[in-house]
């Protein structure tokens, strides 16, 4: 696997406005390789628009600013190429395909991001034994994986298949956005296991949460504080704890 | 002083000229029928039922009259329905709208097939009467009352010609009383210069029941298609249709409950490309009461191509306790694509539930780039999205080896579109039976 030389992940100086409206104001940060960086912040801060703007939705403007991806310009690439050079999203609301079979999809999605590296598709036996390991690692039903598309699955169902996907296509850079909304405590703990299971030095994660509990099960290397669209503060575990404590206001100010 | 002078099209005076010279018009049925239409003529947009395709404008000329298969165009025609996979169990084969009886099968005991002149139906449209005028002959398929078919029934048009024709063709379909069969009909082989106008009647007795699929892939310059149908009490109707080819293509479908607890299905895909066009035009009636209707049609218009959906139910007094539901849908895949829906209803009664409903859109952006975050390129998600779209309305037919048939034609036009798209191979390998 390719080393990059200098960080995984880095964000200069972004602004991004949408309808004009600025959400990310000189935004800048710097993701490792290995690392496990958990961003919190209030609702609205624009964690979700930074989210997308890594995985490349097309709505936002690019006001200002630059994204290095393993030493790529990641603003230059379709979202798809994204994905086949590592990138993924986990989202906070995943997208029901009336009509796709679970299934289906992501075998056409595991096999394109296969053909993108010039390996060849996998034979159906191969697919279906590690769709198996996987749902079975984050107590999936596969029978659930036969129906369309996160239709009619329930919060937590869609939340687990995100992993599931995750688990399949084993990206470098996976950024999961709320990921633990939605989920009982049981599945908290199924899925912090699955993500927990991913982790390697070689892959980073991008840990979006208002919740201090999913960073117990994933313990992250940095926090960082957002708000106002911007990052605010960066520290370790223990700066989760202290916003546990006493909440955004002393950043909200900070971000003024 | 000026009589009203009738300004006729270079199609019409031609239409004339081959109704006298080819000696048709020394039947009086034929006369009349010739008579009616030529009353009003070509329709044009003020015919409210042709309100989107101006068939006078687009029509420049008639085609001269296909003649009658020569030896060549029999193995032109053996050689079309070789490379095809067969899908029925017996096939009845039309070449220019005459019967080739060296190509059909022998049909079961309880089915025949004859050359004969179908009863007549009363439906007030020019191409209808056109077809009456012109079609040299008439078959009738029947199926004898409680028989039950077990294979698929198919009926091939085949065109040969290479150059300009017009195909004229005529069949009645009937059902006895609660026989049921399953019957196919494909059109194929017309180029770019074949006019055709195909008629068929579909006739169902008591408790009969039917599931038709017609599929219309070939290319031709114009295809208009009528479907008169009688559904007597508790029968039962199920037709489905897939276009993916022809410049100009016209669909139009008279049907008639009749009899009580009589049920309709009436569904549709339609593919299109380039600058074709498309129109179905359908009327149901309820004149009998508690029946059911369905109409779901659905639509891909791409380029610049056109894409219409007219349909009018209509509840007469008589059919208290009627439950109908019609909707359009279309997917519009370039700025420049159109679809007009007009989906009515004409209530009398005053019992009943009917609705209806028409959408037109592009793919959904959101899903597309979900889609793409798991590394599908725009192409595929695409084409998977409208596979699926395609998918639900092919499910509607709910009959495996009809769904099977119709899924053939719509892959491969979604495998051109791509071609189209992007260049490449144009292979669509995630596709999988979603079961
Ligand atoms: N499509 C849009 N049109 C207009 N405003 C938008 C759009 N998308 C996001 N915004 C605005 O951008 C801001 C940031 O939204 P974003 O979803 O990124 O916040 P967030 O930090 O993820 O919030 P939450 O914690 O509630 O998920 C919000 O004020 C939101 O209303
Ligand atoms: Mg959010």
């Amino acid at each position: 696997m390719m080393q990059a030389a200098g960080p995984m992940l880095e964000i200069k100086k972004l602004s991004v406005s949408i309808h004009g409206a600025p959400i990310l104001e000189d935004l800048n940060l710097t993701v490792r390789a290995g690392e496990v960086a958990a961003i919190m912040g209030p609702n609205g801060s624009g964690k979700s628009t930074l989210a997308y703007v890594i995985a490349g939705k097309p709505d936002y403007e690019i006001v200002s600013g630059e994204i290095w991806f393993d030493g790529e310009d990641l603003l230059e690439l379709e979202p798809n190429e994204r994905a086949q050079k590592g990138v993924f999203l986990a989202f906070q609301y995943p997208v029901e395909i009336p009509g796709v079979a679970t299934m289906t999809f992501m075998k056409a999605t595991l096999n394109a991001r296969r053909r993108s590296r010039g390996q060849g598709d996998l034979t159906t036996p191969d697919f279906m034994r590690r769709v198996r390991e996987a749902s079975q690692m984050l107590k999936l039903d596969q029978e659930m994986l036969r129906r369309p598309l996160n239709v009619g699955f329930s919060g937590g169902e869609k939340k687990r298949l995100e992993i599931l996907q995750m688990a399949l296509l084993r990206p470098r850079l996976c950024v999961l956005d709320e990921t633990d909304s939605g989920l009982d405590i049981d599945a908290l703990k199924v899925v912090s296991d699955g993500v927990n299971a991913l982790r390697d030095p070689e892959r980073a994660f991008l840990v979006i949460t208002h919740y201090q509990r999913l960073l117990e099960h994933i313990r992250p290397d940095v926090v960082h504080v957002m708000a106002k669209g911007r990052i605010v503060a960066s520290g370790g575990p223990e700066l989760a704890l202290e916003l546990e404590r006493n909440g955004y206001r002393d950043y909200a100010e900070a971000a003024a | 002083m000026t009589a009203h002078v009738v300004q006729r099209s270079t199609a019409e005076t031609t239409l004339m000229r081959q109704f006298e010279t080819e000696k048709l018009s020394s039947s009086p049925r034929r006369a009349d029928a010739f008579g009616r239409f030529i009353a009003g003529g070509l329709p044009t947009r003020r015919v409210e039922s042709w309100h989107y395709t101006d068939l006078r404008a687009a029509m420049r000329d008639a085609a001269p009259l296909a003649p009658a298969p020569d030896s060549g165009a029999i193995e032109d025609a053996r050689a079309i329905l070789t490379d095809r996979k067969r899908m029925a169990a017996w096939r009845i084969v039309l070449v220019d709208g005459r019967l080739v009886a060296e190509l059909c099968d022998q049909f079961p005991p309880a089915v025949s097939f004859s050359r004969e002149e179908p009863s007549p139906v009363d439906v007030d449209d020019p191409m209808v009467a056109l077809n009456e005028a012109m079609s040299v002959e008439a078959y009738v398929l029947k199926v004898a009352d409680g028989a039950r078919v077990e294979g698929l029934i198919e009926i091939t048009h085949i065109s040969t010609a290479k150059d300009a024709r017009s195909v004229y063709s005529r069949v009645a379909i009937l059902l006895g009383i609660g026989a049921s069969a399953s019957l196919i009909e494909s059109y194929l082989g017309a180029g770019p210069g074949v006019q055709r106008n195909s008629l068929a009647i579909l006739t169902l007795a008591e408790g009969a029941r039917a599931k038709h699929v017609v599929l219309v892939e070939d290319d031709a310059e114009l295809h208009i298609e009528s479907r008169l149908g009688q559904l007597a009490a508790g029968a039962e109707l199920n037709d489905f249709v897939l276009i993916s080819g022809g410049a100009l293509t016209r669909r139009q479908l008279f049907h008639k409950l009749i009899g009580p607890e009589a049920k309709i299905t009436l569904g549709g895909l339609t593919l299109l490309d380039g600058k074709r066009r498309s129109d179905t035009t359908l009327q149901v009636v309820h004149a009998a009461e508690a029946g059911t209707s369905r109409e779901y049609y659905r639509a891909i218009v791409d380029d610049e191509a056109v894409g219409t959906f007219q349909g009018k139910v209509i509840v007469e007094n008589a059919a208290q306790k009627t439950d109908g539901a019609m909707k359009s849908q279309a997917v519009l895949l370039s700025p420049r694509a159109q679809m007009n829906a007009k989906p009515e209803l004409e209530i009398l009664a005053d019992d009943v539930v009917c609705g209806h409903g028409a959408t037109v859109g592009s793919l959904d952006p959101e899903q597309l780039f979900y889609m793409m975050t798991r590394s599908l390129d725009r192409d595929e998600a695409e084409s998977m999205l409208l596979e699926a779209f395609g998918e639900e309305a092919i499910r509607r037919i709910e009959d495996d080896v009809l769904a099977e048939a119709l899924r053939r034609p719509f892959w491969a036009w979604l495998a051109r579109e791509r071609v189209a798209r992007v260049g490449g191979e144009g292979e669509i390998h995630w596709v999988e039976s979603a079961s």
